[in-house]
């Protein structure tokens, strides 16, 4: 998950925060870390790119993204090649 | 009209000492001195902000804080290129990656009403809010719109800036173009040299114009004067001539014309023709070889014009040739690449 | 307020047509201008429709009198403008102080994508010919010089709402006696870079659109240019031809609330008709027909259909959003739907929202499906909002 907090970190230039600033379960939308729509659209393109795993819609996002560790779980059973 | 505040980021550091102390640059190239952006913007907005966005944004929220406005009553910005970076970024990235796995940021950042949308977003600002785009009349075209808002009456205060960014494409390309000179040893021997080009500069001014006195203004703004491809010095000097006697100004009333010469000997005829005729007894102020020159460079005239009158002086790096002058009036005369003509004139208040 | 602004004249070109004529014909047939794109280049050729204008740019060079390698918002433009100023047939249009105001938000982008692709290899390489009209002010400048329009001509970038703030800004100039004259509205090219740029919001429909539908998926750009042309009262009387109507409401608001969304409650649609019904001096029930801005996107059209709900509430006009046809223009959305405006009074039209099916559960109203003549239409309400919560809207009126 430290991988994937880095990931976040540059694809959406959070440069003040480091990868042990963004807790596991903290939201990373709204009271969380206050992203946005944008973001969540940044973070689509994000898992296409490096994980290969294409988001049919953006309102599927709001359940992938809600935290590091939701956003991981999905990757870790939609990754192509990996056992789930 | 009243200039309450005028406030810019430019290749100049001196702001607040007006002009003390100039940056001299050597090259072809001036780029912004950019302050420390957290202390204007929230930090929270700056994450995604490109360069042009950030300069823009302090450089209206700095006017704000200087004219003790919170909400004015409109917003309304100039700028040719608009937002140049992000345009960069997301067309090479589109044209990398064969239109596919791009994200939306750079694009929407790239549209050119970014700034001014920006602005209204940190201040909570419904109000009226525009951006012209006009090439070297972007910024004369949004004062316009500012002056005309005024007229209306249905607004008191409109915040009005010019910006333009130069990127390192962007440099690389108006190059290609011919822009700039190849023999500038320093900037201050920018009108020297007599040769073709001249340096390329950016900046972003802001000013609050408001319809009745604040107490403290820097100056009153009172006329501008735009036009397009003039056919000759006479339409040119008929054009100053209506401006002042617009407002019962005689030219021997104006204690300083700052002219916009950029050291292209070509688009600096008109000037000297000017000094020798309309402009023969009148003291003059040169200031491209501080901001460089750029589409939204009146911008900067314009901000030194009512810091001039707002201090009661002229600072030496921007005069001709000596002289103790306490400006009263000052008339701004400035083209861009001999197609966008633009006057100003202001007063003491 | 101080004079009334007359509209002497307009002219478009859009995905349905080529001309007035074309269009008000497509509009009765309900033929809409969408489809597999013909001249746009793109890697999203057979997955996204696209709204184009039906004529190669030769063609379009050749109408417009103007030369094939400047860039099509351009060539569009002129189209426009020319027809616009036919139509509003004004003697001696070059006694009298004359404008042209006109927005688009893609400038020579076109262009500029061509030269990119070889400047990416190599600094020194693209053909600068490519970029030299790249900016959104060359575009005026060009069809300005072509039209022999001199006195003011200025460019207008506010994203989807460019051109209806053209229109407010020229009506501005008039009444405060700066200019006699002005054509005014905006255009827009279909390039790569809209459509790749929308694409990355997710809120390009990959099937027609269908505006203010329950199931609505997002929009279909399109392209084209439209223009009217704002005279004052002493112009006005010199006129053959009777003007139309008058630009009588123009609101600017912004939304504050996101860079690319609309708030959820409409503010700044809100703020923007509201302020428009207050400058025309005229009540909600007053309108006779609303040109929905109605991108098709699911947040634009509940935004707007909330804040129509809280304005109009119990007095809803019939309404709709001609994207339907011509996909959204962006930046000549604005100008052609005024011309829309304009003809809806001329002869009495209300315009359908094609492929509606399913009203929006959230909304108690909903927009006309069919195409009606013979309407008396006095007062038309048109809404253009765009990016940056730049909103605007603008209201037309019968004399």
């Amino acid at each position: 998950m430290a991988d994937l907090k880095q990931q976040i970190i540059a694809q959406l230039s959070l440069k003040d925060l480091k990868p042990e600033d963004i807790g596991d379960d903290q939201p990373l939308f709204v009271e969380g870390l206050g992203l946005d729509s944008i973001d969540a659209l940044e973070l689509i393109v994000l898992l296409q790119q490096v994980y290969k795993i294409k988001l049919a819609n953006a309102e599927e996002g709001q359940h992938v993204f809600r935290s590091v560790r939701t956003m991981a779980q999905y990757i870790m059973e939609h990754q192509p090649g990996t056992a789930s | 009209m009243y200039i309450q505040a005028a406030a810019g980021i430019s290749p100049q550091p001196s702001f607040e000492r007006l002009l003390t102390a100039p940056a001299v640059y050597t090259g072809n190239r001036l780029s912004c001195v950019e302050p420390d952006y957290n202390q204007l913007i929230d930090p929270k907005m700056i994450r995604r902000m490109s360069r042009i966005i950030k300069m823009g944004v302090a450089a209206a929220m700095d006017c704000l804080k200087t004219a003790s406005v919170d909400m004015p009553g409109a917003i309304v910005t100039g700028t040719a290129y608009g937002c140049l970076a992000d345009t960069e970024t997301f067309l090479g990235k589109m044209i990398e990656n064969d239109e596919e796995l791009l994200t939306p940021t750079a694009f929407i950042q790239s549209t050119h009403n970014t700034v001014g949308a920006q602005i209204a977003l940190l201040l909570k600002c419904h109000n009226y809010n525009n951006t012209f785009v006009h090439r070297g009349a972007s910024f004369e075209s949004a004062l316009l719109d500012a002056i005309t808002l005024l007229g209306e009456q249905q607004v008191s205060t409109v915040l009005v800036g010019g910006i333009d960014e130069l990127t390192a494409t962007g440099y690389t390309l108006l190059s290609r173009f011919g822009l700039y000179k190849q023999d500038v040893t320093d900037s201050t021997s920018l009108y020297n040299r007599h040769t073709r080009g001249t340096i390329a500069g950016e900046g972003a001014a802001f000013f609050l114009l408001a319809d009745q006195p604040a107490g403290n203004d820097y100056a009153q703004l009172n006329g501008i004067s735009a036009f397009y491809k003039p056919g000759s010095l006479a339409e040119i000097e008929k054009h100053i001539r209506d401006l002042l006697s617009a407002h019962a100004v005689d030219i021997d009333d104006i204690d300083m014309v700052i002219t916009g010469d950029n050291g292209n000997i070509k688009e600096d005829r008109v000037y000297e023709q000017l000094r020798s005729s309309v402009f023969r007894n009148t003291p003059n102020a040169r200031f491209k070889h501080l901001c460089g020159e750029y589409p939204t460079a009146a911008s900067f005239a314009l901000w030194l014009a009512a810091n001039m009158i707002k201090e009661q002086l002229v600072p030496s790096c921007v005069r001709a040739a000596p002289a103790d002058v306490k400006p009263r009036r000052i008339l701004i005369y400035n083209h861009y690449q001999y197609t966008y003509h633009a006057l100003y004139l202001l007063s003491v208040c | 307020m101080r004079s009334p602004v007359f509209i002497a004249g307009a002219g478009i070109i859009s995905a349905i047509g080529n001309d007035i004529a074309g269009n008000l014909a497509a509009l009765e047939s309900e033929a809409a201008g969408m489809g597999e794109m013909q001249f746009l280049r793109s890697v999203h050729r057979h997955k996204l429709p696209v709204a184009e204008v039906k004529m190669n740019n030769a063609a379009l060079a050749e109408r417009a009198g103007m030369s094939a390698d400047i860039g099509r918002a351009a060539l569009l433009s002129a189209v426009a403008a020319k027809e616009a100023l036919r139509n509003a047939a004004i003697d001696n249009l070059s006694t009298w102080r004359t404008g042209f105001i006109s927005a688009n938000t893609i400038g020579g982008m076109d262009k500029t994508e061509d030269f990119f692709k070889d400047f990416l290899h190599h600094p020194h390489q693209g053909r600068l010919r490519n970029l030299v009209h790249h900016e959104c002010g060359a575009v005026t400048e060009l069809v300005a010089d072509q039209l022999g329009i001199k006195n003011y001509i200025s460019t207008i970038s506010t994203a989807c709402s460019s051109s209806a703030n053209a229109i407010f800004f020229a009506a501005r100039l008039i009444r405060q006696g700066m200019l006699d004259i002005v054509v005014a509205g905006g255009t827009d090219a279909l390039t790569r870079f809209t459509l790749n740029g929308f694409n990355t919001l997710m809120i390009v429909d990959q099937q027609f659109c269908q505006p203010f539908d329950e199931n609505r998926r997002g929009l279909n750009l399109g392209e084209g240019a439209g223009y009217i042309v704002l005279v004052s009262e002493k112009v006005a009387r010199t006129l053959l031809h009777q003007p139309v109507c008058t630009l009588s409401g123009y609101c600017n608001a912004n939304d504050a609330y996101h860079q690319t969304a609309s708030s959820p409650d409409g503010t700044g649609s809100y703020l923007a008709m509201k302020g428009a019904l207050e400058q025309s001096g005229l009540r909600p029930g007053d309108i006779d027909y609303i040109n929905l801005h109605g991108t098709g996107t699911n947040n634009n059209d509940i935004a707007e259909g909330t804040a129509i709900k809280m304005l109009f509430e119990g007095y809803y006009p019939p309404m709709s959003s001609t994207k339907s046809f011509t996909g959204h223009t962006l930046g000549a959305s604005g100008g052609i739907e005024a011309v829309f405006a304009m003809l809806s009074i001329q002869h009495g039209l209300i315009y359908p929202n094609l492929r509606l099916e399913t009203p929006m559960k959230e909304l108690p109203f909903m927009p006309e499906k069919q195409f009606r003549k013979g309407v008396p239409v006095r007062h038309v309400l048109s809404n253009s909002f765009g990016f940056g919560g730049n909103c605007s809207s603008l209201i037309f009126s019968k004399i």
